[in-house]
């Protein structure tokens, strides 16, 4: 791999490269970087980042030329991908998870003619932007067909990390179930692992034995929607759909689409118009999506759940619309006024209606 | 808290300890023989996998459990040709072994991702599955369940009562003694190396097509590591062993039911999830602290290469 000789090289090799004119290094195809943080699989986080490689690569064709690797932990290994990609001449790096922050922002320091993007984080910087998107939507309204449609009134949550983008959707969730059915409790359990799949499993089993009938997960495995179709209860998938590992229990899932933001961002990039932001799109920019209902979901709850798309689509609605109480009793957001994103970005609290506490930091 | 979900809690732990004291009981015969195997967390990946595979397609989970022994038979005499035959520092070689079948695994398993497999049904065990709350528990379980425990019985009794067993021993103990009454101690030493890795390939198909129908890179999370130390801080005694193993899977079990409970707790997650850890080696540390009884029982040739004179 990368010793230090060979990192001088590539280093002058880069310096070089960015005083050559333009037109010689425009024939080549720009390479383009992407760090995964689990295997691609089937389904599932990195999956959904991969089709939208797959996208650009189809748009943008011998423009550019993408390589990426996957199962790269949220550690020391990341700085060293992600620094191996700058080094190596990558012209743009994606680092698709949370965790990948601050050694995308150390080595984007060290690289300033190279331009970085990460998932998720909110730190940025002149060539080192953030994308992100509004998982919460999807679950808002995951929420809405759980609380119509279980008989136990509990709904089980398989979760990683409690990170602001995982309460946002545990909470968010929690609001759209107690929308249409007050008596809805939520339950957590937390893996503290993105990607585990056993645990994952055992922690599905668990909540199902104690009387959830409505299960989803904020990890990167199927198998909390595998143990739901087994105990036939049900189940939403979440980043891609999972219907197909639980064709009774799946009722819709929460999907992510990042293809036309990766062309348009890389298409900026090569143009030179490329400027820092903080990207956060949802149903209004499609970059989240509702995968087809099951049949099993009762026909006034999906003109319901169509209705509210439309008004996500239309942005005439926010799952965050006052009032929200957290768990304490505190209001947070008066009645009708509705969160703003510095706000959203924030989240540090569980809303009423979830059963269990917030580990404490 | 209600007999059902006692129940429950009891029988997610039998589950959740039977890979290790599979795999642990195993190791556990492998190294009482003076050969320290690190590899079983690459052997259970081997097992695994392999065992996936062909339940897949010949949707039998029989086959699949003997295809994973075979598997893990075939990777530990990898482990047992560098460590035994050609006198490879043993630490390393296992090591070696457990980074490349997990390796392999994953590559094997590639085709195998995100597919997922019938449940195996349990099986009832007539009339004492009907005693309250532990029947349901302990005999309605997996048929792996039981095999493990006849494992257990099995290995006791051919430790400590048979004449094969007090060969094993005195391999594992002192080899030249064993040689020079006309023992053949590379070759006792190739059948409990073989051994263990029968029992980790069976471990890890108990987990791939058992336990959790499906594949993934990564799916066997430590249960190799885990099951090694279980038989070290067990100071090598397979009912220690046993304990160990379903106090880990009750302490894991327990911390998901507390939490999933929205019992209102005051504790970071990450240690709930450290909890099966601490528990395991606290409470095997404190019941196995008499060093005579750790010298008593630990191999003393343990991980020693032993070359025969000729």
């Amino acid at each position: 791999m990368l010793d230090r000789r060979n990192f001088v090289l590539s280093a002058g090799a880069l310096v070089l490269a960015s005083t050559l004119p333009l037109a010689a290094v425009a024939q080549d195809a720009a390479k383009i970087g992407f760090v995964y943080v689990s295997p691609i699989g089937d389904a599932g986080w990195t999956f959904q980042h991969d089709e939208a490689r797959k996208e650009l690569e189809a748009s943008l064709g011998t423009k550019i030329e993408t390589r990426y690797v996957e199962n790269v932990t949220e550690g020391a290994d990341a700085e060293r991908v992600i620094r191996e990609f700058a080094a190596s001449g990558s012209k743009i790096v994606f680092a698709t998870s949370f965790g990948y922050m601050n050694y995308v922002e150390r080595v984007a320091k060290q690289f300033p003619n190279v331009t970085f993007m990460h998932a998720t984080g909110y730190k940025s910087g002149k060539n080192f932007g953030n994308y992100n998107a509004r998982f919460y939507e999807g679950r808002y309204l995951n929420g809405v067909i759980a609380g119509k449609m279980s008989k136990s009134n509990i709904i089980g949550y398989v979760a990683a990390f409690p990170i602001p983008e995982v309460l946002q959707g545990i909470n968010a969730l929690t609001l759209g179930a107690r929308s249409v059915n007050p008596n809805i409790e939520v339950r957590v359990i937390w893996t503290n692992s993105w990607y585990d799949p056993g645990k994952e499993r055992e922690a599905a089993m668990t909540l199902i034995s104690q009387g959830a009938d409505m299960l989803t997960q904020h990890t990167d495995s199927t198998a909390v929607v595998q143990a739901a179709e087994e105990r036939g209860v049900h189940a939403f998938g979440y980043h891609s759909d999972m219907s197909k590992y639980g064709p009774k229990a799946h009722l819709t899932a929460t999907t992510h689409h990042w293809g036309d933001f990766y062309i348009k961002t890389v298409s900026e990039v090569l143009a030179g118009t490329w400027k820092p932001e903080n990207v956060w799109g949802g149903f209004k920019e499609d970059m989240i999506r509702l995968a087809p209902l099951n049949p099993a979901v009762p026909g006034d709850v999906k003109t319901m759940v169509e209705e509210l798309s439309a008004k996500l689509k239309a942005g005439t609605f926010h799952p965050f619309t006052g009032p929200v109480v957290d768990q304490a009793g505190t209001e947070r957001l008066a009645a009708g006024a509705v969160i703003d994103d510095a706000t959203l970005g924030k989240m540090d609290y569980f809303v009423q209606g979830v059963a269990s506490r917030l580990p404490s930091k | 808290m209600d007999g059902n979900l006692i129940t429950a809690m009891l029988f997610a732990t039998v589950v959740a300890g039977t890979p290790l004291i599979i795999t642990a009981l195993g190791l556990l015969v492998n190294e009482k023989a003076g050969v320290l195997n690190l590899g079983s967390e690459g052997m259970m990946a081997i097992g695994a996998v392999v065992a996936f595979a062909v339940t897949h397609h010949s949707g039998s989970p029989w086959l699949g459990a003997g295809a994973g022994m075979l598997a893990g038979v075939a990777v530990s005499l990898l482990f047992g040709f560098l460590a035994l035959t050609l006198q490879a520092n043993q630490v390393a070689s296992g090591l070696a072994l457990a980074i490349f079948g997990v390796g392999l695994s994953a590559f094997i398993g590639k085709p195998y991702e995100s597919i997922a497999l019938k449940a195996v049904p349990p099986v009832r065990v007539p009339f004492i599955s009907d005693i309250p709350v532990i029947g349901e528990a302990l005999y309605n379980q997996q048929a792996m369940v039981y095999l493990s425990w006849a494992l257990f019985w099995g290995v006791l009794w051919f430790m400590y009562r048979s004449r094969a067993g007090l060969v094993l021993r005195s391999v594992g103990e002192s080899p030249a003694s064993a040689h020079s009454i006309g023992f053949s101690v590379i070759g006792i030493r190739y059948l409990a190396v073989m051994f263990g890795g029968a029992m980790a390939g069976l471990g890890g198909a108990f987990v791939s097509v058992f336990y959790t129908p499906m594949w993934v890179e990564g799916l066997v999370a430590g249960r190799g590591w885990i099951a090694l130390a279980l038989v070290v801080f067990a100071t090598w005694r397979p009912l220690r062993v046993m304990v160990g193993a379903y106090l880990f899977g009750g302490v894991m079990i327990l911390q998901l039911f507390v939490q999933g409970s929205g019992l209102q707790i005051d504790f970071p997650a990450q240690f709930l999830s450290s909890l099966p850890y601490w528990a395991t080696i606290i409470v095997l540390v404190v019941i196995s602290r008499k060093l005579s009884s750790i010298r008593l029982n630990s191999p003393a040739s343990l991980g020693k290469p032993y070359r025969p004179d000729a």
